[in-house]
Parts: C-alpha cells; structure tokens; sequence
C-alpha cells in the first residue's frame, strides 16, 4: 500500500528552486490540498513574479502568470468572472508584501471569495538576497551588508497582523514548514482555506515562514533552524483572523 | 515483527539538500558520497530500510517529493 507518493495536481518536473527551499514543499501541500478537496480540473492559480514565477509549470491546474504584486487583482477578476472556480494565488514576500501591498490590502477588504498562499522568507530570493520588506531587523542581505537598521530602512511588515484589523477577510493564519510538525500544522491551514472558498466565505490568507538556505548562506538544514531562532520570535505563528469561529462561539 | 517499510527515490529529482537525513529520527537516511544525478547532486538514500518504522518525517521534509513510502 503506497502511503507517501507525489499528489496528482503536482506536475512530475523538476523545480527552479534552490537544493533545501522550502517553496517545494509548500507547493507539494498546496497541490495535495487540491487532490484531497477533489477540486482538480476546476482549479485556477494564479503565479507571482519571484522565485515562484515558474509555478505555472508545477501544478497540473490551470495557472495564470501575473504582473508583480498583481496577483490578487488578477484572482479577483477570474473569481468574479468565473464563480464556480476555485481561485488561488501563490505569492512571495517580494510580491505580496511589497509592490503588491496595495491589491492584497484591497482584495482582503473587500473579502475576495479568494485563496492567498503567502510564502515569507524575509528576503528577495530570485534577485540574488536584497532586503525586502520582511527582512528582519539586523537581518544581513546583499542591500544591507551591515544588518538591516530599522532607523534607515524601517521596521518589517507583519502582513497577518496588518490585515487582521480590517473587516474583510475570512481567514487569515500563519504557519511554517521547517519541521514534520509544522508541515502537518501548514497542511491543516492550507486546506482550511481552500475550504473556506468551496463554501463560499471569503478572502483566506496563510502566511508560510519559508526558507531561503542559498540567500541566508546558510545550509538547509541550518536555515530551518534558523528560521525557529529568528523568524517565529518577529512572526509569531497562529491564527489572526477566522470568522466563522468567532460566529460558532456567539451562538 | 515490523511491518515491512519500502522506499523508493526517484533520484533524478534529488538535489542533495539533506532534508530528509536531518527529518529522520532514526538516523537511518544519507546523502551518497558516490552517485551522483543528472543535475550532478549527490542523492539521497536509505541506510537501513529494516530499522525504518514508516513515520514518513522524510518524504514530509522534501521539497522535491523525491520519496515514495509503501507500506505492506
């Protein structure tokens, strides 16, 4: 009996990411997440400019490439055109948490009935490891040889945090995929969220806190250690938004 | 008597990153130091398959779902 295999909605090539980046995982989970909700061939995502630009050739689902940071503009108007698909977009924090600001603060807001696969791995990993907007404070990049300094560069965005305060979304969590533990926790998040589409309740977002062993210099084993030391302490993990729990509890 | 635990690798999608060896609790996972891929990494394999107890850790842990668990 075969009780580990490569899921179906996951394409059989080789990806572009780095020996040790996390992004392979999260995509194995997302594309399970699909083959369990049964929701394959009804599936539409939409791919991000960054290390995950090429993730229209790793799911076997219909996938839409879109311009930097636009993804959920993109999600929008496949969702509001086409109802009855499952619309999910995979964005990096070079994406998403950056040029992109502008249309997952509005997409949240206006609760998209969309999924969002947030992946945080505190630097620019396509462009060769410059600061991006969650780098951490001190953090050493290409574009900050002496430690981000947060009187010069400013303070990293907590994107769960900031969207939990508007009214919009659904569902909003954090998780990581730096051990077995974490990955079954990402796993759990993720299908909720694809969930939450199928029935219709709106914008879900889950923030995975990734690894980027060749950007951080640090072997991969290392970056997942990492990632416990530096990255949970600033990204706490855990759920910042579910609505319909809080409905569940009032009644 | 354990039940029987068969892994298989599809090696020419390793990329060496060592994952999977640090997942195991068992310590029972390796990176070659003699096979090399297509892509020239050296691959991962399984030290011990009678000591494994099929918790899956490995193929959880890999970013290129290069593992493959039966159990029998």
């Amino acid at each position: 009996m075969i009780v580990f295999d490569k899921p179906r909605s996951l394409a059989d090539v080789s990806t572009s990411y780095c020996p040790g980046c996390t992004h392979g995982i999260i995509h194995r989970l997302v594309a399970e997440a699909i083959d369990e909700l049964g929701i394959e061939g009804n599936t539409i995502g939409i791919a991000p400019v960054g290390c995950s630009v090429m993730a229209y050739n790793f799911f076997t689902c219909d996938m839409i490439e879109a311009a930097h940071g636009r993804a959920p503009a993109v999600a929008t108007g496949v969702k509001r055109a086409r109802p009855d698909k499952i619309v999910f977009s995979y964005q990096g924090d070079g994406d998403l948490a950056s040029i992109g600001t502008a249309e997952i603060v509005h997409a949240a807001a206006r609760n998209e009935n969309i999924t969002v696969i947030f992946v945080n791995n505190a630097i620019y990993g396509m462009t060769g490891g410059q600061m991006a907007p969650t780098s951490l404070p001190g953090q050493i990049t290409q574009t900050s040889p002496y430690g981000r300094d947060p009187k010069h560069c400013g303070y990293p965005v907590k994107v769960c945090e900031m969207l939990s305060q508007l009214e919009g979304p659904e569902y909003l969590q954090r998780v990581t995929v730096n051990s077995p533990k974490h990955v079954n926790q990402a796993k759990k998040a993720i299908l909720k969220a694809f969930r939450n589409q199928i029935e219709g309740k709106g914008f879900s977002l889950v923030e995975v806190i990734s690894a980027c062993p060749t950007n951080w210099g640090l072997r991969p084993d290392e970056a997942l250690r990492w990632i416990d030391d530096n990255m949970i302490p600033y990204y706490p993990l855990g759920v910042y938004k579910d609505r319909s729990e809080k409905k569940e509890e009032q009644a | 008597m354990n039940t029987m635990v068969k892994h298989t690798f599809r090696t020419e999608r390793c990329k060496g990153c060592g994952l999977c060896v640090s997942a195991c609790s068992k310590h029972l996972l390796a990176i070659s130091k003699e096979t090399i891929n297509k892509s020239g990494h050296y691959v991962a394999y399984m030290t011990n398959q009678e000591a494994c107890t099929g918790c899956c850790n490995c193929a959880l842990m890999c970013p290129d779902c290069v593992i493959r668990i039966e159990k029998e």
